[in-house]
């Protein structure tokens, strides 16, 4: 067994203890803390592995001759990327969810269970079961909204599952198509090596191409919330248990990317067929929804619009990406690090403060710097990280998806969709440092309303810090030193 | 030991009861089921240490014949029997209620509804082995008259006796269709043994032996016959109104055995007619019924709030892709090596069994705690008991078919061959039928999850059920990450 498999394990044996009586949160906290180590061990000992090799710590055990499947696992730059995004969001998820008034086992099931489908649906090297660890945790985010959420969390809940249900309905057509075009010798199969391979010496005819890219696209897209596959998104999030949605938004959302990026090199001819359609939808997520986020009035539902919003530039990456530009699959990658890691953050700071508050209603709020400094100071950075200040690794990644935008274009050219595209979306820039800043100044400056002045409301203790604070040195870290998770990636 | 004592073991073990049952001054009727559980079992282990050889039941010929796939259903029908008996002992406390029973022996006619299974399951186990339509005709009726009489078992309740007009009436009928298909066949090609029958209908030959009209007639009244069995649109109308009217254990009983049964015999029927002429039309006729049975099952069952009628709704559903799957069983024959459409069907039927069996174990302990069986009845499950609540969870995601459980696999491998077999318009309307699903079954997940119950007291759950639920709860995960187990059976 590889220390991958043990990563993956980890949480569905701690789930299962919890389930057969364990005690919830200190079981949960363990689990999370033992796979942020394991994390980090896999980071340091990654150095070690030459890449040419195939993919690290790969172990593999077939579970279906033919079609053949395997429970396999292996790591290469991307996934050890998203693999210390899962750990690092999971501990602070964990480490930030309190307890609830019943069903407390249950919570922290669930959250487990949403941490291990997207640790194995980053870890394998194998289709089936990338798509299967996804759809896994689709249930818990069911439960966890639905019980545990706030507002109108049913309805919420409901639309995510039926909008993600039929999203990975249609991912599935196109993933099972994808493995019939690529049958060789009545013999199919869903290692991702092997299908790539396949795909290098025998290409999949053009229409083939043309329509799978098509359906994995839109199925992807529903599970990212592309534009315009993306009204599930906003009020599932402003209705989760803050915990869950920093898992959901900060990490499981990015296994639709993630996908896409793995597969679309098998299909370049679909991927340039639909290069317009992304880059039109990408600019939709970008400019249409970073409107929609400036007219938002509540704090929670200002950050599930960003969260949002923010997944075009991340498209944008993997547009450039599909046109041969290397750099964007690199800043998409580190987009989505700085991206999971700063709405985690941002999110955590505000279910805290909607539980000593009792509203996020922007409107009634301001002042709270004067009471809470700490915590301002916290938001502050998180928002800036959110805009994409330079030394916050949001910055690196957006960068890197700007430059990969123009990286072949030779000079004189005339510019070309993807170009057109790019100078559009950095104007989104503009837009998240409005309501970004916007939403700073009215809940942490001007003078204290009297609404939410309450004996409760004290700033950020140690340990509530804690969480926020590995979020942000991971934020820190990869901004001020990129090369750290830059050279795992090459493309 | 050869194959053929296991069905003489399990009649004796039923005539054995029947007669303690009748001649006993105060038969013990708990220790009765219990026994006939423990025999089933020992059967069922029995059953991996028979005489695996062919020569062994040579005597017999058609009527009797031991390949991997008959083992395989005997061992299916052995457990659902066993789990089965499991259930009528915690709905015993029901079905005394609704018999006419004097005080000082309340238990009074109980015990016949322990034996009479012991017999279905004969049946089954003896079908999975004939291989003459003659054969297959006796232990077809073996099954079906012994569910006449569980079916209308509780005769103080109006619903259960409806129930049994229903089900013999349209059953009698069914089985004169039956009949009277195998009896043109007979006079088309003087044979009943299906080999020699495939051999008459071999494309050269059949032209002397008779005319495909005649053959179409005969496949036609075949398949009424065995679509009522497997409940399959237009020979479903039975269905919703004996599964909600029949005990709870029957219901189940039927759901999985009626079908198991019919479509062992589907499988072994249609063999001949798909290498014959008229494969064509029988492979449309398979696919008309196919969509019917998935857009009828799928769209009825989306406003039931019957939990044994939904079931019901859903079961057509269901049948309807075991037809699909049956429907791609010649294109892929031979040239791909992939899964056979045998194999898909039957790992589709064990995960069926599963699944079904689970939900009914708990929605028999439901119903004879809280003496409903409409939805609102599971309102606060989870927090009555999150035991039981889980089950409930594990085996409504399997019917919906969420990765990692045997449910998915089974429809995924319906997906994989109709891809396979470019049955593209199929494959829509089994993809919304799919999505439908998510609605149905996540509505019942509501109901356990989110409402609130108006009595919040526990409820205890007996040993023997609590340990068959772990089981099946273990099963389903297991044969959804691993199922080469099964698929080996029928390499």
């Amino acid at each position: 067994m590889s220390i991958l498999d043990f990563i993956i394990l980890l949480p569905l044996a701690a789930a299962l203890a919890i389930g057969a009586g364990l005690p919830a949160r200190r079981t949960a906290l363990a689990a999370a803390g033992l796979n942020l180590l394991l994390g980090l061990i896999a980071l340091a000992r990654f150095g070690n592995h030459d890449p040419s090799s195939g993919p690290a710590f790969a172990a593999s055990r077939t579970v279906s001759r033919n079609p053949e499947i395997a429970w396999a696992v292996g790591l290469d730059g991307m996934s050890l990327v998203l693999l210390l995004l899962t750990v690092l969001v999971t501990f602070a998820a964990l480490w930030q969810a309190g307890t609830p008034k019943d069903n407390v086992r249950l919570f922290y099931i669930s959250l487990l269970l949403i941490s291990a489908g997207s640790l194995g649906a980053f870890l394998t090297t194998d289709l089936f079961f990338l798509y299967a660890f996804h759809e896994l945790a689709l249930i818990p985010t069911f439960l966890l909204i639905g019980i545990f959420g706030k507002g109108d969390r049913r309805a919420a809940a409901w639309k995510i599952t039926i909008y993600l249900a039929a999203g990975s309905l249609v991912l599935l057509a196109g993933l099972l198509l994808l493995v019939l075009a690529l049958v060789q010798d009545g013999a199919l199969t869903f290692d991702l090596a092997a299908l790539a391979e396949r795909a290098a010496a025998q290409p999949i005819g053009d229409s083939s191409q043309s329509l799978i890219y098509l359906l994995l696209l839109i199925g992807f897209g529903t599970l990212v919330a592309l534009f315009p596959l993306h009204s599930w998104a906003a009020p599932a999030y402003a209705a989760a248990p803050t915990p869950a949605v920093m898992l959901h938004a900060g990490v499981l959302k990015k296994f639709g990317l993630y996908g896409l990026l793995r597969l679309s090199p098998l299909l370049p001819a679909g991927a340039e067929r639909w290069l317009t359609l992304l880059l039109v939808l990408l600019l939709g997520n970008i400019l249409f929804v970073g409107l929609v986020t400036l007219t938002q009035k509540r704090l929670d539902s200002m950050l599930a619009h960003s969260s949002v919003m923010h997944m075009g530039y991340i498209f944008l990456g993997i547009a450039a990406f599909q046109a041969d530009h290397t750099l964007g699959a690199a800043g998409a990658v580190l987009l989505m690090f700085a991206h999971g890691l700063s709405i985690a953050l941002l999110f955590a700071l505000a279910g805290r403060l909607e539980e000593k508050l009792g509203s996020l209603d922007m409107t009634k709020l301001g002042g709270l710097a004067k009471i809470t400094p700490r915590f301002a100071f916290l938001f502050g950075l998180a928002a800036f990280a959110s805009i994409g200040l330079p030394g916050f690794a949001n910055f690196t990644g957006e960068i890197l998806v700007f430059l990969g935008g123009f990286q072949s274009l030779e000079p004189g050219a005339p510019l070309g969709g993807l170009q057109i595209a790019t100078i559009l979306a950095v104007w989104g820039v503009v837009i998240s440092a409005v309501y970004m800043l916007r939403a700073y100044r009215a809940i942490f400056l001007g003078e204290l309303t009297e609404s939410n002045v309450t004996a409760s409301l004290t700033d950020l203790t140690l340990s509530q810090k804690l969480p926020a604070g590995l979020l942000v040195a991971g934020l820190l870290v990869t901004g001020i030193y990129p090369w750290f998770l830059q050279r795992f990636l090459e493309f | 030991m050869p194959a053929h004592c296991l069905e003489a073991c399990v009649i004796v073990l039923g005539l054995i009861l029947l007669l303690l049952e009748a001649f006993l001054p105060k038969p013990p009727r708990r220790l009765l089921a219990l026994t006939a559980i423990a025999g089933l079992g020992a059967v069922l282990v029995a059953l991996f240490f028979v005489d695996r050889s062919p020569e062994s039941s040579a005597s017999l010929g058609a009527y009797y014949v031991v390949d991997p796939p008959a083992l395989f259903f005997k061992g299916f029908a052995l457990l659902a029997t066993l789990l089965v008996l499991v259930m009528s002992l915690d709905y015993a406390s029901v079905i005394r209620s609704y018999l006419q029973t004097s005080e000082d022996e309340p238990d009074a006619g109980l015990g016949e509804f322990f034996c009479l299974p012991l017999f279905t399951c004969a049946g089954l186990m003896w079908m999975a082995s004939a291989r003459d339509l003659v054969a297959i005709f006796v232990s077809l009726e073996l099954v079906t008259i012994s569910f006449y009489v569980l079916v209308a078992y509780m005769r103080r309740n109006i619903g259960s006796l409806e129930a049994g007009v229903k089900y013999l009436i349209l059953g009698a009928l069914s089985t004169g269709f039956f009949v009277y298909g195998v009896a043109w066949i007979y006079g088309l090609t003087g044979q009943t043994d299906l080999l020699r029958i495939a051999e008459a209908l071999r494309p050269a030959e059949t032209a002397a032996v008779a005319s495909s009209t005649a053959l179409v007639f005969a496949l036609g009244l075949l398949l009424s016959g065995l679509g009522f069995k497997i409940a399959a649109v237009p020979f479903q109308i039975w269905v919703p109104d004996v599964y909600q009217g029949a005990p709870t254990p029957v219901t189940a009983y039927l759901s999985v055995a009626s079908k198991a049964a019919g479509f062992i015999v589907t499988l072994r029927v249609l063999e001949p007619f798909l290498q014959s002429p008229i494969a064509h039309q029988t492979i449309l006729v398979l696919l008309v019924l196919a969509a019917a049975s998935i857009v009828f099952g799928n769209l009825c069952a989306i406003p039931q709030n019957n939990i044994k009628r939904l079931l019901a709704y859903s079961s057509i559903a269901h049948a309807g892709f075991l037809l699909l799957a049956v429907a791609s069983v010649r294109s892929n024959a031979g040239e791909s090596g992939g899964i056979t459409a045998g194999a898909a069907v039957s790992f589709y039927l064990a995960a069926y069994l599963l699944m079904t069996l689970l939900v009914f174990l708990v929605v028999t302990l439901v119903r004879s705690r809280t003496g409903g069986e409409d939805l609102a009845a599971f309102d606060g499950l989870g927090k009555r008991s999150p035991f039981l609540a889980f089950a409930m969870l594990v085996g409504m995601i399997s019917l919906a078919g969420v990765p990692l459980t045997a449910g998915f696999l089974g429809k995924f491998y319906v997906f994989l061959l109709a891809l396979e077999a470019r049955y593209y318009t199929l494959i829509v309307i089994a993809a919304l039928g799919a999505a439908a699903g998510f609605y149905y079954y996540f509505k019942i997940l509501r109901s356990v999850y989110w409402e609130r119950a108006t009595d919040e007291s526990p409820i205890s759950i007996p040993l023997p059920t609590r340990w068959a639920i772990t089981a099946i709860i273990a099963a389903i995960f297991i044969l959804g990450v691993y199922p080469q187990p099964v698929l080996s059976i029928f390499e």
